[in-house]
């Protein structure tokens, strides 16, 4: 009697062994470190480690070991201190072209590595770091994209000679007005045939109403939101971190975590940034001065201004933009000026050379372009907006034809070196304003951690020493199923490398307090058998049967709740969720089967006058 | 050891009137200060920037008032936090200045005062963000209550879920009210709890329906109330038990898990006491007010087939 069958003990014992190797690489704490790599993705040799043994040497800061592991060298440090002093050092030697980054490296023994078992990954609250959430505005895009048609619009109808009384945006449309009436069929035709998803609308008076479909603003949309994606991955490359996230989160936003980051100022500034430039003619055939007086431009321009407030104007064509460039780099021009020399891909090149042919000794201008994001107040609520900042950086007269390459000045030694960090990292696409940031300095992330280990610690104690008073054997039974769930949570944790956050410490607690209620649950109803007149076997048997539907139910139900947490929650909330699910899961394990495996081991089989429970 | 008589004979459901009246006093408090008073809610729900920073030496809060209103922030809210070191700031985003700007004038101020100071955290939540996770929050409840309540059904019986989810009304309108009379902040980690509550007291009650359920088809001479007075009995210990350690670690991660988790735990604190008392005096009676009757379970699985040999 009470005696499990072999499979199910051999089930126990492999799920808790399976547990145990997937906790394991928990228990060897983490180093202090430095990641170095290329900037450009490619991977190290493995002559870069003695390179940066040397290095450290030489300056005599003493490090653990380094190492090459997947095309990066990491290289291990016994305290924090040092791991400082070696990052300045490391970066000063190197020079450009190499990414170093802090970060801390798992003592997990390389044999376990090899295996593909990994340490939980700590959330940033437990870790220290910088956590931005990004919304990408999608009518910028859209506007963004009106305003190329725009452009292209203009460019056709003159090459083809078609002559236009106006051609201007009209809310998400863009209107094209014809001098000649006899020219509406041939422009719908070319327009259309410029892009054919295109819908093209004429009225009564041979107006062409061109709009974007449906598809194409969904199209827009996505590309915008995953170029973005792009350039923040790059541009944190840029910044030198380790382990960063940067992942889409709903229709329109981007979450970035960049682990270890104290500065958030800093990465913020290169991360939001929508900097970017223009380039575009000057129109010399009015004055400046004179559209700033009258406070509109004529047709086909707009006015903008230097920084000193001084007015240009400049015709509405774009000749190329900023997310043309493939290449750009500070450095300084002929007669020693701060410049950036920049490299245009080939379709911006072929516009450029053309243009410039076209306009020799004309006047081009540089525009710097930001878009800036405001929260404003109005009637109490709070509004948000974006305006857009163009400001002409330079001036120059075309002096020759040049296509690909260029340099730009206007600009102070900083914001050339800025400016070429953002242009070589890609633009973005739409501008992106920040929405949520979460910064956690890395004393108070110790301290959170610290705090939530100490109340997982004497909340587990209690409880273990409260159950083994009330249940005697039993109680040490599921004191052993309450420590196996905890292996398994952290196992479960390690396997889905989810992070592990504050609020899943919170989980893991309150999870440790209502693990034993399945146990509490099967031992009222033993010891009622028992009070019922029942054998101890019996009891047993009845005990872990009768409980079983209540179990159920009840974390069926708890499971919901947690479910409905995870759905509709965020971040913490969601990682309060995971924890919680798991330890409901794991616990109906080790209450259930895990405690009658043990209970059977110790009285299956044989008489028994009393139980100690 | 035992913590009950073995034969307790408690007649709760001799006493629901008292526990209707005591619940809906105190119901109806909790509804009125959340009417008038409202919540605290935490920034992560109205948008806005929290700076926690630590200083050297005791912090001089009046100077970082003074500092902060020079530069234009004279509603900022400056408090300590924890110790006399630490001190969080509180803002709301306005005109022309963004998070960012905000952060990094709050910090040149601090470092005016102190050059030594550490950012400990920064939270700052847009408007946007604020509202959709207030709206979210509020949906997680509605369809977890929905869900739950078609699960409840769907086992027991549409009498049961009723009980069950008034059970579990009561709980969260208490739990907030205690938030919104104590003046608690409410921030996401307490709706985590709140939630947490739902599934906690449900577990409870459940416990207990599933006894009232095996009972009403085994005794079926008595009356429902009689039936559900024995099940809140056999069940008893086992309620006050799970309480007991889920309590255990609640205090000890109110008073060792760190500020952070202080509302949390409260949150859970309260929420165990209300679950607790609610699946006895609220859940079943419910139930009964609504006629229940072994009739009305034909139980949806035969579960006492393997327990036929036994005595």
């Amino acid at each position: 009697m009470n005696r499990y069958p072999a499979w199910k003990n051999v089930v126990v014992v492999i799920a808790a062994l399976i547990g145990i190797i997937y906790a394991l690489p928990n228990v060897f704490g983490e180093d202090p470190a430095l990641q170095v790599s290329l900037e450009t993705t490619q991977p190290l040799e493995e002559s870069a480690v003695p390179q940066i043994e040397g290095a450290l040497q030489q300056a005599e800061i003493a490090f653990l070991s380094a190492a090459l592991d997947e095309g990066r060298v990491t290289v291990r440090f016994s305290d924090v201190e040092t791991q400082l002093q070696a990052v300045d050092q490391l970066r000063e030697s190197l020079g450009n072209g190499y990414v170093v980054a802090l970060t801390l490296a798992p003592r997990t023994p390389q044999f376990m590595r090899a295996l593909g078992l990994e340490p939980m990954s700590l959330g940033l609250d437990l870790r220290g770091g910088v956590h931005f959430l990004y919304q990408v505005d999608m009518e910028a895009a859209i506007e963004q994209a009106l305003q190329r048609y725009e452009s292209d619009f203009r460019t056709i109808l003159r090459d083809e000679r078609i002559r236009y009384r106006v051609i201007r945006q009209e809310g998400d449309r863009v209107l094209v007005e014809l001098r000649e009436p006899g020219d509406v069929e041939r422009t719908e035709a070319l327009l259309s045939e410029a892009d054919p998803d295109l819908q093209i609308d004429v009225d009564d008076n041979g107006v062409l109403r061109v709009s974007m479909s449906e598809e194409q603003i969904r199209q827009r949309q996505d590309f915008a939101i995953q170029q973005n994606t792009v350039t923040l991955r790059n541009r944190v490359n840029e910044l030198g971190v380790a382990e960063p996230v940067v992942q889409r989160q709903g229709l329109d936003r981007i979450v970035v975590q960049l682990p270890g980051v104290q500065d958030p100022a800093q990465a913020e500034r290169v991360l939001g940034s929508t900097a970017t430039l223009e380039f575009r003619l000057v129109d010399e055939n009015n004055n400046a001065f004179e559209a700033e007086r009258r406070g509109r431009a004529p047709l086909g321009s707009e006015l903008f201004f230097r920084p000193d407030r001084t007015p240009v104007l400049l015709k509405r064509d774009v000749i190329v933009r900023g997310e043309q460039l493939v290449d750009a780099t500070a450095g300084f021009s002929e007669d020693g000026l701060p410049a950036v020399h920049v490299q245009l891909d080939a379709k911006g090149a072929r516009r450029m050379g053309e243009t410039t042919r076209q306009n020799l000794n004309k006047g081009m201008a540089v525009l710097f372009v930001e878009q800036k994001r405001e929260v404003l107040e109005r009637n109490g609520e709070m509004i948000e907006s974006t305006r857009l900042d163009k400001e002409v950086i330079s001036v120059a007269t075309i002096r020759g034809v040049f296509s690909s390459r260029f340099q730009i000045t206007g600009l102070d030694p900083a914001e050339a070196q800025d400016l070429a960090l953002l242009l070589r990292a890609g633009s973005l696409a739409a501008p992106i304003f920040k929405v949520e940031e979460r910064t956690i300095g890395p004393s108070l992330g110790k301290e959170n951690i610290d705090r939530g280990m100490l109340a997982i610690a004497i909340g587990f104690l209690a409880v273990v020493v409260f159950m083994a008073l009330y249940y005697k054997v039993f109680g040490l039974v599921a004191n052993l199923a309450l420590l196996a769930n905890l292996v398994f949570i952290i196992a479960l944790l390690s396997m889905l490398q989810a992070s592990l956050t504050l609020p899943g410490i919170a989980g893991i607690v309150l999870t440790t307090g209502m693990a034993v209620d399945a146990n509490v649950l099967i031992f009222e109803r033993i010891r009622e058998e028992i009070r019922n007149g029942n054998s101890p076997q019996a009891s047993i048997q009845a005990g872990y049967e009768k409980a079983l539907s209540s179990i159920a139910d009840a974390n069926i139900t708890t499971l919901i709740a947690a479910a409905m947490l995870f759905i509709f929650g965020t971040g913490p909330i969601q990682g309060f969720a995971v924890t919680l699910s798991l330890g409901i899961m794991t616990s109906m394990f080790t209450a259930i089967m895990g405690t009658r495996a043990v209970v059977n081991l110790i009285y299956g089989g044989r008489r028994l006058e009393r139980l100690a429970i | 050891m035992q913590l009950l008589d073995l034969k307790t004979q408690i007649d709760f459901m001799g006493k629901r009137r008292v526990a209707l009246v005591i619940s809906a006093i105190i119901m109806l408090i909790s509804l009125g200060s959340l009417v008038v008073r409202g919540l605290n809610f935490g920034i992560e729900f109205t948008g806005g920037i929290v700076i926690e920073a630590g200083f050297q030496e005791a912090a001089d809060l009046v100077a970082v008032r003074d500092g902060l209103g020079e530069v234009g922030f004279g509603e900022a809210v400056v408090q300590n936090f924890g110790s006399s070191r630490d001190i969080t700031i509180q803002l709301m985003p306005r005109e022309d200045r963004g998070g960012t700007e905000i952060r990094n004038e709050v910090m040149a101020v601090l470092q005016d005062i102190d050059t030594g100071v550490d950012l400990r955290r920064v939270e700052f939540v847009g408007p946007q963000v604020g509202k959709e996770l207030a709206e979210q929050g509020g949906l997680a409840a509605l369809f977890a209550l929905m869900f739950i309540l078609a699960y409840v059904a769907f086992r027991f019986q549409w009498k049961f879920a009723v009980g069950a989810v008034a059970a579990l009304v009561h709980d969260v309108l208490i739990v907030l009210g205690f938030f919104s009379i104590a003046a608690v902040e409410f921030d996401l980690a307490v709706l985590a709890a709140v939630l947490a509550v739902i599934g906690y007291s449900l577990n409870d009650t459940i416990v207990v329906f599933d006894r009232i359920r095996e009972n009403l088809l085994r005794i079926r001479k008595q009356t429902a109330e009689t039936v559900m007075n024995a099940s809140l009995n056999q069940t008893l210990s086992r309620t006050i038990m799970t309480s007991l350690t889920t309590m255990i670690v609640l205090v000890a991660l109110f008073f060792l898990g760190g500020k952070a988790v202080h509302g949390f735990a409260i949150a859970l604190i309260v929420g165990v006491i209300v679950g607790t008392y609610s699946s006895i005096f609220i859940a079943s009676p419910t139930a009964l007010a609504l006629n229940v009757t072994a009739v009305d379970l034909l139980p949806p699985q035969q579960e006492d087939k393997e327990l036929d040999g036994l005595p």
